[in-house]
């Protein structure tokens, strides 16, 4: 049975940076919304997510962005409190936000921990200076360190997110970025390869030879050595992007997604997947607040998966996982699929002992290649 | 002047005195189908309102590129100090491919008209179909064509014909076929000078086939000339070669719409239906007679074409190779000299041996096949047919590299021709260049004028069938022209070079070449193929090997980042997509071993031209 998951997507930010595709406004782009609406807005939704859905407890709750901690920190508490009123949030519910750096202190903080919050997920990035310019990121890279400390004082569960392969970036500042990570001690890493998305500002510097292209030798070099530094600082990757201390800190939230749960997610441009349709929310806040006004959900894109689709969805989300994929799903999308297993177990790409006992899962190589490896898995 | 023909001769009585048959020589593009446009309008058998621009290409390809692939005849009046004519204009291609059709021809007229660009002078080919007609005993007409054009030169090129063929400057017309000037004064000309045929009105019939057609409504159109006797609608007739007898259905003249007529006299030249649906049936030089009254002897300069190039052609889907054997199958009944087996490629799947009389036959059936059966094919890079004899004294004849024997080899023959290129004298040295990088030998060099230089070589066929052609127009801005024949065949010091894909042979990839120049080509192939292969999740050493012996090495290194970093809420629709994106670009995959190789590779490696300097893989 499918557990049910909140998102709330805050799509405002002080200024964009060259790299990021995501859903989100700075103050000149919002063309006259006010980010003050945006509760208003927001209860709406939650309202008609309500009669949608029904009564279903939340188990986890996730505020990202955007930049949330660019609302004050007591319309966080109360977004989280409409949240609480309409759905109810489960005993022990894992309630994080993405946290800028820049943007919390120790007050703001302490606002989040009595509304409930419990987990802290930091917009780090680089501790290097270089190639947080070259990334466009504006924050203080020491300001991590400090909000991590206080974070860690409230009691938050605390996670950084970091990025490597950023144009320029090199082996050592890579290294730099990731001791200076595991110094802050927090409970979990995430570390994402550098994406160049189409129609970015980096996009058109790299097209335009401003920027060198990233190299993927180089990043493959940057997750072998993160993944080894990490397991020796005690960490365990449970996704190919994310590594916790241990199994309770590993974000459930994500999990979630992962293994297909069901999901609300609220805001502009927000993702959701209940009971086996996907939707997302328009991506302005004006047309947002539009479509509520009218009293309407305000989805485009619905789709009904079909059972092959959600069959290749949950074996594109559960390869990528410590626990691997069952096997078994597979079988019923790949006619060789024996064939594709043997060779991948033959070249080292999925671990041999786990295939025998019915499961896909990734070796470190596998990890790098995980989507050559789904798309063998699934024949294609 | 001329005035039109008020009335027609009748087609089967018209006496041969009144008959001119001839044909226009030309180099491609010098306006030899423009000329005979005009020659259509001012005979009046063409009237302006039907005019089109080259009224007597037919194909689609022929109007394109300006050039006439299958020849054709057209009968025109045409009156001169009282007397009606028939004039019979015999169009011949102009391409060194289609020599044997040029020559047969020729042999069905009296007269030539040399056609050449006043702007340009003589070229090559022109030289070539030049000496043709004179050894048939043409009366040659020299034409300066294009005299409106300010670049033209006709006092320089009316010189350097007269040179060539003899006779006086001043006797060499000038015209435009484009405004039409001197058009009527080369018919006059044309009555004047040419011979009228000769032949015996009661001796057994003997026609000359010099052009048959294919023809999707009445089957083959097959073109005579008459030489004796007569033939008539109704009556059976008989090829000589094959000793096949038909009934001639319908017998007329083109002018320059099929006409029926109630025969065909001596001297004249028309067209037969028989209803048979397969130009072999019907082959170019074959003499035609009668049932009732047999010939003895057929007429001289009867040959099976030959093809000098094969190259194999597969369809890039899989799945269309039905679709291109019926596709073949077709062609071939209007194209008498397309040959063809099917032939299977560990790397291409199914697909054709096929063979051809030389490279513009190949890149016309090619566009052919995708153009009009909306084929998408990959065509291997053209060879020729070697003779090779092992020490064990078997013989083998190989016309696909993968066929070449493995064991020990006591010799190689190889065809050879004899090229003749004509070039201002600027261009002499890169010509000997490009000729001696070929392999060429210099058999003379003379100056045709001022400025201009003809050279001969004897060159190998294999030589010259890739790009020595785009390689000598570039390396000449254009100015050079080329013409070749066949000139026997010469043992030659010969290796077959196989690229290996992490060690499978890729045969589509074989080439037969000279030994000094095996690593060249072993060089250019494996680089070529590091650029053009993605990355494997596996390193994948690209070899060239002559047999056992590696002769060059390259590797792609393997992929080893194939993954996104992400993959939340709205990643997860985007991946989705992604993958079924992907889905459909591995269908253009064909799979060499475990090595995944894109089509588009294999249509690069295996185009002519410069390797386009990509992005490096790392």
């Amino acid at each position: 049975m499918s557990t049910f998951h909140g998102y709330v997507h805050v799509p405002f930010c002080k200024v964009r940076c060259g790299y990021c595709d995501f859903n989100t406004y700075t103050a000149t782009e919002l063309q006259g919304y006010p980010q003050t609406a945006f509760i208003s807005n927001l209860q709406v939704e939650i309202e008609l997510a309500k009669q949608s859905v029904g009564d279903r407890e939340l188990q986890t709750i996730f505020f990202g962005g955007g930049t949330p901690t660019l609302l004050p920190a007591n319309e966080l508490a109360e977004a989280l409190e409409l949240l609480q009123r309409n759905f109810g949030i489960a005993d022990g519910a894992e309630i994080t936000t993405e946290a800028n750096p820049d943007t919390v202190d120790e007050s703001y903080l302490k606002t989040l921990k009595s509304a409930g919050f419990n987990r802290l997920s930091f917009g780090m990035q680089s501790a290097v200076p270089e190639v947080l310019a070259t990334l466009e990121r504006t924050h203080n890279p020491a300001g991590v360190a400090e909000n991590v400390a206080i974070a860690k004082r409230l009691e938050f569960q605390t996670s950084v997110d970091l990025i490597y392969g950023a144009p320029g970036e090199t082996m050592e500042q890579w290294q730099e970025s990731v001791h200076a990570a595991l110094a802050m001690q927090t409970d979990h890493i995430s570390a994402y390869a550098l994406i160049v998305e189409p129609a970015t500002k980096l996009a058109r510097q790299i097209a335009s030879g401003e920027k060198p292209q990233p190299d993927e030798d180089l990043q493959a070099d940057k997750y072998e050595w993160l993944d080894y530094t990490l397991a020796e600082a005690g960490f365990e990757w449970y996704e190919l992007s994310n590594w916790s201390r241990e199994l309770g800190t590993a974000s459930r939230h994500n999990m979630a997604y992962w293994q297909g749960m069901d999901w609300w997610g609220f805001g502009p441009g927000a993702h959701s997947h209940v009971a086996g349709r996907r939707w997302s929310n328009v991506k302005h806040p004006t047309t947002y607040a539009k479509h509520l006004s009218e009293g309407q959900i305000p989805s485009i894109d619905g789709e009904l998966l079909s059972v092959i689709e959600q069959q290749e969805e949950r074996a594109m989300l559960e390869l990528r996982l410590k626990a691997g994929l069952q096997l078994d799903v597979v079988k019923s999308l790949n006619e060789s699929h024996a064939k594709a297993v043997s060779e991948l177990v033959a070249d080292g790409l999925i671990d041999g002992r786990q295939a025998l006992q019915g499961r896909a899962v990734l070796t470190l190589q596998g990890r790098l290649l995980a989507d050559f490896v789904l798309r063998k898995l699934l024949g294609l | 002047m001329s005035p039109r023909a008020k009335t027609r001769l009748e087609p089967a009585k018209t006496n041969p005195d009144f008959i001119r048959n001839f044909c226009i020589i030309a180099h491609i593009d010098h306006g030899k189908s423009t000329l005979a446009d005009r020659m259509l309008q001012l005979t009046g058998v063409v009237d302006d309102r039907s005019m089109r621009a080259q009224y007597l290409d037919r194909m689609d390809i022929e109007r394109e590129r300006g050039i006439t692939i299958k020849s054709q005849a057209v009968r025109m009046p045409w009156e001169l100090d009282g007397q009606t004519y028939a004039l019979n204009m015999i169009d011949t291609p102009g391409h060194v491919d289609f020599t044997y059709e040029v020559s047969r021809s020729l042999a069905a007229c009296e007269g030539a008209v040399l056609l050449v660009d006043a702007a340009q002078g003589i070229e090559a080919q022109t030289l070539a179909n030049l000496y043709l007609a004179m050894e048939n005993d043409l009366q040659i007409i020299p034409v300066l064509n294009k005299i409106d054009l300010p670049a033209a030169q006709p006092e320089k090129y009316a010189e350097e014909l007269a040179n060539l063929i003899g006779g006086d400057p001043a006797d060499c017309l000038r015209v435009s076929g484009k405004t039409g000037i001197g058009v009527d004064a080369l018919l006059d000309k044309i009555i004047r000078t040419v011979p009228h045929p000769v032949g015996d009105p009661n001796a057994p019939a003997r026609a000359m086939i010099f052009d048959s057609v294919y023809d999707s409504y009445r089957g083959v159109v097959t073109y005579v000339r008459m030489i004796d006797g007569h033939l008539a609608p109704r009556e059976k007739i008989q090829m000589m070669s094959t000793r096949a007898v038909h009934e001639a259905l319908e017998i007329g003249v083109s002018s320059p719409e099929p006409e029926p007529t109630k025969g065909l006299g001596v001297g004249e030249v028309g067209y037969l239906i028989t209803g048979v649906k397969d130009v072999r049936q019907s082959k170019v030089g074959d003499t035609v007679t009668t049932v009732a009254k047999p010939a003895t002897e057929a007429l001289k300069g009867y040959s099976e074409p030959l093809p000098m190039v094969f190259s194999g052609i597969y369809p890039i889907d899989g799945s269309d190779y039905p679709n291109l054997r019926e596709a073949l199958d077709k062609l071939k009944l209007s194209d008498a000299a397309l040959v063809y087996e099917p032939e299977t490629s560990v790397a291409l799947g199914f697909g054709f041996r096929c063979g051809f009389l030389g490279l513009l036959h190949l890149e016309i059936v090619t566009e052919r096949l995708e153009r009009e059966f909306g084929l998408d094919l990959i065509a291997t890079a053209p060879s020729v047919v070697y003779e090779v004899t092992m020490d064990t004294g078997t013989e083998i004849t190989v016309t696909n590299p993968s066929e070449f024997p493995t064991g020990k080899v006591k010799k190689v023959l190889e065809p050879m021709v004899k090229a003749t290129i004509l070039a201002p004298k600027d261009y002499v040295g890169v010509i000997m260049e490009l000729c001696q990088g070929r392999r060429g030998v210099m058999i003379d060099m003379q100056y045709l004028g001022e400025d201009r230089v003809q050279l001969r070589y004897t060159l190998p066929l294999a030589e010259i069938v890739f790009d020595f052609f785009d390689q000598l127009k570039s390396k000449t801005q254009g100015y050079a022209s080329l013409d070749y024949e066949e000139d026997g065949l010469a043992e030659g010091d010969l290796v077959k070079v196989d690229i290996l894909l992490q060690g499978d042979q890729v045969d589509a990839f074989s080439a037969i070449v000279h030994k000094d120049k095996a690593y060249a080509y072993g060089v250019l192939m494996t680089g070529k193929l590091r650029e053009l292969i993605p990355r494997q999740q596996f390193e994948v050493p690209i070899q060239a090997a002559i047999g056992a012996r590696i002769i060059a090495r390259e590797s792609i290194r393997a992929m080893r980042k194939d993954v996104l970093a992400k993959c939340y809420g709205g990643d997860i629709s985007r991946k989705r997509k992604l993958l079924e994106k992907q889905k459909e670009g591995k269908k253009r995959m064909k799979m060499v071993g475990r090595v995944e190789v894109p089509q588009e590779a294999f249509i690069a490696a295996l185009s002519t031209g410069d390797e386009k300097k990509g992005d490096k893989k790392k």
